[in-house]
């Protein structure tokens, strides 16, 4: 994630990320296209008894089990039911190198654009309710601010957070 | 599918040969009598050798030589078997396969090794043989028919197949070339007229007249490496072709007809040109591949059956059934593909133990059993690692030294045994010593000097045993290059929670330690038993699953008190599992309860409903949700929805702490 960053700040204006926007409570967010495999309609989801909220489910996408992530808990914002909007985007993340895949709640999905880079600022340190380390930066967009979430890192967060609800000591 | 390199197959067959050549040292260092074993390292050797100068390693070829010479004398008896030979000859197994790993580099180390050679078997003052082959008869001089001055008339015909199977007559004529001057006629009768010439039959023999010092058994030794099926004469030349007599020509061939029938009889080593159609070699991805087909049929099958259960028509039914059958027998057979005896995985620990046991000073004897035992192949291969470190440890800390021993009143030799067995649906791998044992007090005071656990714990023995798995915990005073990095144990644990298995530790002090390593027995499908619990569904794997009962309204009522069952007579301890799982939904008016067991223990899990079998295809959880132990992995059913399928050990385990926690804390009431 580092080295994108970097790549923002070396490359000339022009460049732009294509990115899929996707709304969360009242913020819009955008997810590199690239990395986006498909966006399901919602279906049924398993609850995975005493996993942590944010990853509290698993879906089948295509025959394979996927844990389906809800953003809203790490950005602290209210969970909703779902509703016909309601989607699910999956797309594939490395998690301590290894590629996973993993689908994420999305109470809308808006579309596929190309944010200029020039346009994407670092999070500010001050003024922001989120975790600095949640967000890879904040674009402006159509007279619109523009989430970036640093997806590594909050997927990251959750393997090494002890899990919430504990049941029994590990041995 | 990529075509086949002939290199690649050579280092494939050339690591099959090397292994079978460990393991006849391995034997021939137990019983250094023994000759088949010498012939049968000897004819590994030789098969080396040959393959490896066909195929270009002629670096391996020149080094192997020597040894079969060597082994070569062994076999005529002119050298007698010593555990420092068989020692060379590991260290020049590890040799070879270096050189065909990476040719060209490690010459320097070959040269060491055939200096040792030569001191064993007394060849020093012939360093230079190596470099000429027809030396090779000097050696065998003594036991060897007398050499003809004049040479050798040989003819030969290679059989049907020879060319197909690789086999080079230019090569072979090559071979006699190094023997002496030679004069070679090549005999066409047999070739049959173009339309009915098969151009992949080899027609032609050979007449060859060797003129040279050499025996008969080193002109053998050129042809025994396609022996098999071929016409091979060979007499004594003599200076007047008429001199040659009938009745001694007759001999030659019955003699050589006699050595032909030898490696087929004890045939053991797999000899390239006559392995059979019998067995194939397939990479192991494309079976990975099929396994996962397999999966998604049965997956599709299931939801098949759902589907023409729902429509009640009968000859659909009819059909789903059959695949139903079918797609059960293929999924058993592609299972069982997969399936190895750890024999294969035991051989290799046979040279560790050799290794260690000279390096370590002490005198170790290895015993193994079950080796029958299947397991997945992918299962056999990642148990190598923990299985050395294990033995090492055994080695390394658990055998005393020989003076320690005698002055504990046992025997000199230590024993290391290594066993499988299968016990219920988990295989159980066993490692253990005879050792001093663990020393429960030094762990105890590593841990608190560690920070593992604070001085004033209660900890029972077996935990306390179970820290040695724990990263960097090592009680070892010294670290030596065996072990005392406190890394191995670490490995042995990570592994056995990639596998979804567990440790064992029993340890008595001054009769040894058992490490027990025990694997589910099945890894990708499985019979399970779906259950509901709220509104979710779970797989049970049904191997485990023993009865069902409903659970008593008396019990159900008095919930909180004593979670027992009595089935028939005896108390069975049982897990509510909407409270161990948080369900939020109303209970079941009639709460089933599914008796699971692991072998020794049983347990009751208290669920909803039963819903009945199905074939459960297990999809690993993701790293996400791996630090929730309840689940063995998950699922997809017929209609799509994702099952979690439940690890009976972990919850078992878990009932057993529950339970420890509820004694404990009424023990702190009463007090």
């Amino acid at each position: 994630m580092t080295r994108m960053i970097n790549e923002m700040d070396d490359t000339p204006a022009t460049e732009v990320m294509r990115a899929l926007t996707l709304e969360l409570g009242d913020e819009i967010f955008a997810i590199e296209a690239t990395s986006v495999r498909e966006i399901q309609d919602i279906v049924p989801v398993t609850e995975v008894p005493n996993a942590q909220a944010f990853v509290s489910g698993l879906i089948n996408v295509r025959g394979r089990v996927v844990p389906l992530a809800d953003l809203r808990v790490k950005f602290g914002m209210d969970r909703r039911a779902a509703n016909a909007d309601t989607r699910i985007v999956v797309f594939e993340i490395t998690l301590d190198n290894e590629p996973v895949i993993v689908g994420i709640l999305a109470d809308r999905v808006h579309t596929v654009t190309d944010i200029a880079l020039s346009a994407v600022e670092q999070p500010p340190n001050v003024g922001m309710r989120w975790r600095p380390e949640f967000v890879r930066g904040i674009a402006k967009h159509d007279d619109k601010f523009i989430i970036i979430p640093n997806l590594g890192a909050i997927f990251s967060s959750t393997l090494t957070q002890p899990k919430e609800l504990e049941t029994e000591g590990r041995n | 599918m990529k075509q086949s390199d002939p290199t690649e197959t050579f280092r494939q067959e050339a690591q099959d040969v090397l292994e079978q050549l460990e393991q006849s040292l391995l034997d021939l260092g137990d019983s250094l009598e023994d000759l088949e074993l010498i012939d049968s390292a000897f004819r590994a050797l030789h098969t080396i050798k040959g393959s490896g100068a066909m195929f270009g390693f002629t670096e391996v070829a020149e080094f192997v030589h020597e040894f079969e010479t060597a082994f070569d004398r062994v076999r005529k008896g002119d050298t007698a078997p010593s555990d420092a030979l068989v020692s060379v000859s590991l260290d020049a197994k590890d040799h070879i396969a270096l050189l065909i790993a990476e040719p060209a580099t490690h010459a320097a180390a070959g040269i060491k090794i055939l200096n040792q050679l030569r001191v064993i078997v007394g060849t020093d003052t012939a360093c230079d043989q190596q470099k000429a082959p027809a030396d090779a008869s000097a050696i065998t001089l003594e036991t060897a028919p007398a050499p003809q001055p004049n040479g050798w008339a040989i003819r030969f015909k290679l059989p049907k197949d020879a060319l197909s199977l690789g086999a080079n007559p230019a090569l072979l004529l090559d071979e006699l070339r190094e023997l002496g001057p030679c004069t070679v006629r090549a005999n066409i009768d047999d070739i049959p007229n173009l339309e009915t010439l098969d151009p992949e039959v080899c027609f032609i023999s050979w007449d060859v007249q060797l003129q040279g010092d050499c025996s008969r058994s080193a002109v053998e030794e050129v042809f025994l490496f396609v022996q098999d099926g071929m016409e091979l004469e060979i007499s004594p030349l003599t200076t007047e072709r008429e001199n040659l007599n009938l009745p001694s020509k007759i001999e030659a061939t019955e003699v050589i007809e006699e050595k032909i029938e030898l490696p087929s009889k004890r045939d053991d080593t797999p000899n390239p040109t006559t392995r059979g159609s019998s067995s194939l070699r397939v990479a192991a991805e494309r079976l990975d591949e099929l396994l996962d087909h397999v999966g998604e049929l049965v997956i599709a099958q299931a939801r098949l059956s759902q589907i023409s259960e729902d429509s009640r028509n009968s000859s659909l039914m009819g059909v789903t059934e059959e695949i139903e059958r079918l797609s059960a027998g293929l999924r058993d057979i592609t299972m069982g593909i997969r399936m190895v005896p750890i024999g294969t995985l035991f051989n290799r620990f046979r040279r560790l133990v050799h290794d260690l046991s000279s390096e370590l000073g002490k005198n170790v004897e290895f015993a193994t059993s079950g080796e029958q035992t299947e397991l997945d192949k992918t299962v056999i291969e990642s148990l190598a690692d923990p299985l050395v470190h294990i033995i090492r440890n055994a080695i390394d800390h658990g055998l005393e030294s020989p003076e320690d021993r005698i002055a504990a009143g046992k025997q000199e030799q230590g024993t290391v045994r290594l066993a499988a067995a299968h016990e219920g649906a988990e295989v159980a791998i066993s490692v253990s010593d005879d050792g001093a044992g663990l020393n429960v007090d030094r762990i105890r005071q590593k841990a608190e000097e560690t920070g593992l656990i604070t001085s004033d714990s209660l900890i029972s023995d077996g935990e306390l045993n179970r820290l040695i798995f724990n990263p960097g915990f090592s009680t070892a005073k010294e670290i030596t290059s065996v072990s005392g990095r406190g890394v191995g144990m670490d490995v042995v644990s990570r592994t056995m929670d990639a596998l979804r298995g567990r440790i064992d530790v029993s340890s008595q002090p001054n009769n040894g330690t058992t490490v027990t390593l025990r694997l589910p027995l099945t890894l990708a499908i499985i019979d399970g038993m779906l259950v509901r619990v709220g509104c979710n569904r779970y797989s049970i794997p049904l191997s485990a699953v023993e009865e069902c009962v409903e659970l008593p309204a008396e019990v159900a009522e008095n919930a909180r008190g004593r979670n027992f069952l009595s089935i028939r007579g005896e108390l069975v301890p049982f897990l509510r599992l909407r409270e161990l799982f948080g369900t939020q939904e109303p209970e079941e008016l009639h709460q089933k309860v599914v008796i699971v067991s692991t072998g020794e223990q049983r347990m009751g899990l208290v669920v909803d409903q039963i819903l009945g079998n199905t074939q459960t295809v297990i999809k690993s959880l993701s790293r996400l949700h791996a630090n929730i132990e309840t689940f063995a992995g998950a699922t997809i059913m017929g209609d799509g929805a994702v099952a979690l399928i439940l690890d009976v050990v972990q919850l078992m385990r878990s009932a057993q702490h529950l339970e420890n926690r509820l004694r404990d804390e009424k023990k702190g009431q009463a007090a």
